[in-house]
């Protein structure tokens, strides 16, 4: 087994929250979760097709990070693990599950599928099936809130940008390009490495040169963190300070999130390569599990709360389901539309 | 009524665009300071400040990705490849996201851009600076494809692209830049999807774009004084096609050239003699035939690039051929 890293402090002062944040960072945490499992079994009833990429045990991060921007306002982009992104910026379950199951009332009209969904309204620039191609488009979304602000006059244009993207992906010229550019014009948008030590079985030392991330950051002039991706406060702490620094036009940041996923890389890996020991000594870090404790622990939660929760999003999730099944497929005769904007 | 180059009726497409619409901007290699490398920019900067002529760095498939991101979330990016060759670079984000986003997104977003720059056969300028490229990207559903051919088509088709709500390949000819014509000086926008029917006639029909349309027209000079009477057109649009001016012409020939500086396989003219047999096969009077520029990489010796395309002398004979063969 790698050794593994040590985790960085933070700054208890500034992960402090109120309760009402803490519940609302658990029922984030709880949707991605039990949406997640709940793809697995649609997955494995036949109701869902092609690769599912499924988030388990990377929920602090999503969580972490959109809660500490304005979900629906500002810009999250994503990649083919992107249902949870997809609902923490706020694209209903039950679009999100209805573009899991192809149908017409799906995020993408049933065009996208798991790896494709997008969301205008929400603000989802997409989910991109290949590696590294978010990365840029995240830039431009966020160069273009520069541009409405600097050229166009628009004192409302503070909008500020997430990327998303995995540990592999850093390896690809494409990050390297965009935060080379986005450093250069100072651009409001945040890169957030998920580092979960495996780009499918490619494990990450292998694969880089130098396997801490965030270091990577300061070649190009900008800030960079390592911060414990399975606490949802440390990560929410760290993003909200980017987030405070991209909107006073002061620039990029690459976060590094240490973070693991507790299933395949895919619905369709059998997930033989990561070692049992490995495995085990992440999941005891589920992220949920802290952050209960944590609220528990404060007093600013009792299990009651906490149940009810997760009573809540089960029925949201289950619902989700439903309407999924009940959705209308696609209409045959409008194979052709939305090639063309006119459409 | 004013002469205009070719180079500056593209910029002042650009310009007037530029002065009408806040969102339009213009990102690529040199475009602001430099000029563009064919200065079709030139000095703009000075006028819209360099966020508006966006000099980035020698990143291809990352500022085109940029473009995609600014055109997805409202503005309406012209991205100048420095030669279109480069955007090989790109592909990824020109297919997959400019070309197929919008559809994979089930309609979220639509992705108004425009990418142009110069491409074709120039002067011995080697096999990676002398791409013909059109036929790589005709297949990627969601793009439009346009070859501009005059200083007047280019400047009318290039504030038609700016506007279009799609992404559109814009390709400009290293050879043409220099042109001038007469331009009108009121402000004039051309359709995207027609072709120009740059000389009617009778005996057979020419389908050409982009430079071979001036080699095509030196060989119809020799052809008429011979009495021949073919019709040319230009396609300006490689998608999609207008077949309504194509099918027109074959209509009334019944025999059709292609001419094109495409390579043969799988090129433009591979994808009009296919549609053409779908839509029209009982209207010819002979096989189409297809005059394309040789399948090889551009070679630089001057004598061997001559031979990679295709030559006046070769279109005379073959309108000849053609015109005389028996039904
Ligand atoms: C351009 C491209 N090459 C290869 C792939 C296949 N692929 C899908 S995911 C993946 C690994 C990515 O790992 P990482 O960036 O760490 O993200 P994770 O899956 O761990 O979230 C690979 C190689 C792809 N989708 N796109
Ligand atoms: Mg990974």
């Amino acid at each position: 087994m790698v050794q593994e890293r040590a985790l960085p402090k933070i700054q208890s002062a500034s992960a402090q929250i109120t309760k009402e944040e803490g519940l609302v960072l658990y029922e984030d945490m709880i949707l991605g979760r039990f949406f997640e499992d709940k793809c697995a079994e649609m997955y494995y009833r036949g109701k869902m097709f092609g690769f599912v990429h499924l988030y388990n045990g990377q929920e602090a991060v999503s969580t972490g990070v959109i809660q500490a921007m304005r979900p629906g306002e500002d810009y999250v982009c994503s990649t083919y693990r992107d249902h949870v992104h997809a609902l923490s910026a706020g694209v209903p379950a039950r679009e999100v599950m209805a573009e899991l199951f192809g149908k017409a009332t799906g995020c993408s009209k049933g065009r996208g599928g798991s790896m494709h969904l997008f969301s205008a309204e929400h603000k989802l620039l997409g989910g991109f099936a290949f590696i590294g191609e978010g990365i840029p488009v995240a830039t431009g979304a966020a160069f273009q809130s520069k541009y409405r602000r600097e050229v166009m006059g628009d004192e409302n244009a503070d909008q500020v940008t997430a990327a998303f993207f995995g540990d592999g992906t850093t390896n690809n010229g494409q990050f390297f390009e965009c935060l080379n550019m986005a450093a250069l014009w100072k651009l409001p948008i945040l890169f957030v490495v998920e580092n979960n030590k495996w780009a499918i079985g490619m494990a990450h030392d292998r694969a880089t040169s130098q396997p801490e991330i965030y270091k990577k950051a300061s070649v190009f002039g900008m800030p960079g963190y390592e911060v414990d991706g399975m606490d949802v406060l440390a990560v929410r702490a760290i993003a909200q300070e980017a987030v405070v620094r991209a909107r006073a036009g002061e620039g990029p940041t690459l976060i590094e999130c240490l973070t693991y996923r507790f299933r395949g890389h895919s619905l369709a890996d059998p997930d033989e390569l990561r070692s049992k020991d490995e495995k085990e000594a992440w999941f005891a870090r589920d992220p949920i599990k802290k952050l209960a404790a944590y609220l528990l622990e404060q007093n600013l939660a009792d299990q009651s709360e906490l149940k009810a929760i997760e009573k809540k999003i089960q029925t949201i999730v289950d619902e989700a389901v439903e309407f999924g099944v009940n959705s209308p497929e696609p209409d045959a005769s409008e194979l052709y539309r939305y090639i063309f904007a006119e459409d | 009524m004013a002469e205009t180059l070719f180079f500056n009726a593209l910029r002042e497409a650009i310009d007037e665009e530029m002065a009408r619409d806040s969102t339009v901007l213009v990102m690529g290699e040199d475009v602001g300071h430099y000029g563009g490398s064919y200065k079709v920019t030139k000095d703009l900067y000075k006028k819209y400040g360099d966020l508006r002529l966006l000099d980035t760095p020698i990143a291809e498939n990352s500022f085109t990705g940029m473009a995609v991101g600014a055109a997805m979330t409202g503005l309406r990016p012209i991205i100048e490849g420095m030669n279109m060759g480069f955007l090989l670079l790109a592909f990824n984000q020109i297919a997959n996201n400019a070309g197929m986003l919008r559809y994979t997104s089930g309609g979220n977003f639509k992705i108004p851009m425009v990418i142009r720059g110069p491409g074709g056969v120039g002067r011995q300028l080697g096999a990676e600076h002398s791409q013909r490229l059109e036929a790589y990207f005709q297949a990627v559903p969601g793009l439009k494809i346009v070859a501009c051919s005059t200083p007047y088509n280019a400047k009318g088709l290039l504030k038609a692209a700016i506007r279009d709500d799609n992404p559109v390949l814009f390709f400009e000819h290293v050879l043409l830049y220099n042109l001038k014509e007469n331009l009108p000086d009121g402000e004039y926008v051309l359709p995207l999807d027609k072709a120009e029917i740059v000389r009617k006639g009778e005996d057979v029909t020419i389908l050409t774009y982009s430079r071979m349309r001036y080699h095509v027209m030196q060989a119809v000079k020799s052809l008429e004084k011979e009495g021949y009477d073919p019709e040319v057109i230009d396609l300006l649009s490689l998608k999609p096609l207008d077949f309504e001016t194509i099918g027109a012409s074959i209509r009334k020939t019944h025999r059709v050239i292609i001419v094109e500086e495409c390579m043969r396989t799988g090129g433009i003219g591979a994808e009009i003699v296919a549609s053409i047999n779908d839509r029209l096969f009982d209207e010819l009077d002979a096989p189409v035939l297809r005059m394309s520029s040789q399948d090889i990489p551009t070679p630089y010796n001057g004598a061997l690039e001559n031979l990679t395309i295709v030559q006046p002398q070769q279109i005379i004979e073959a309108v000849k051929k053609m015109a005389t063969a028996k039904v």
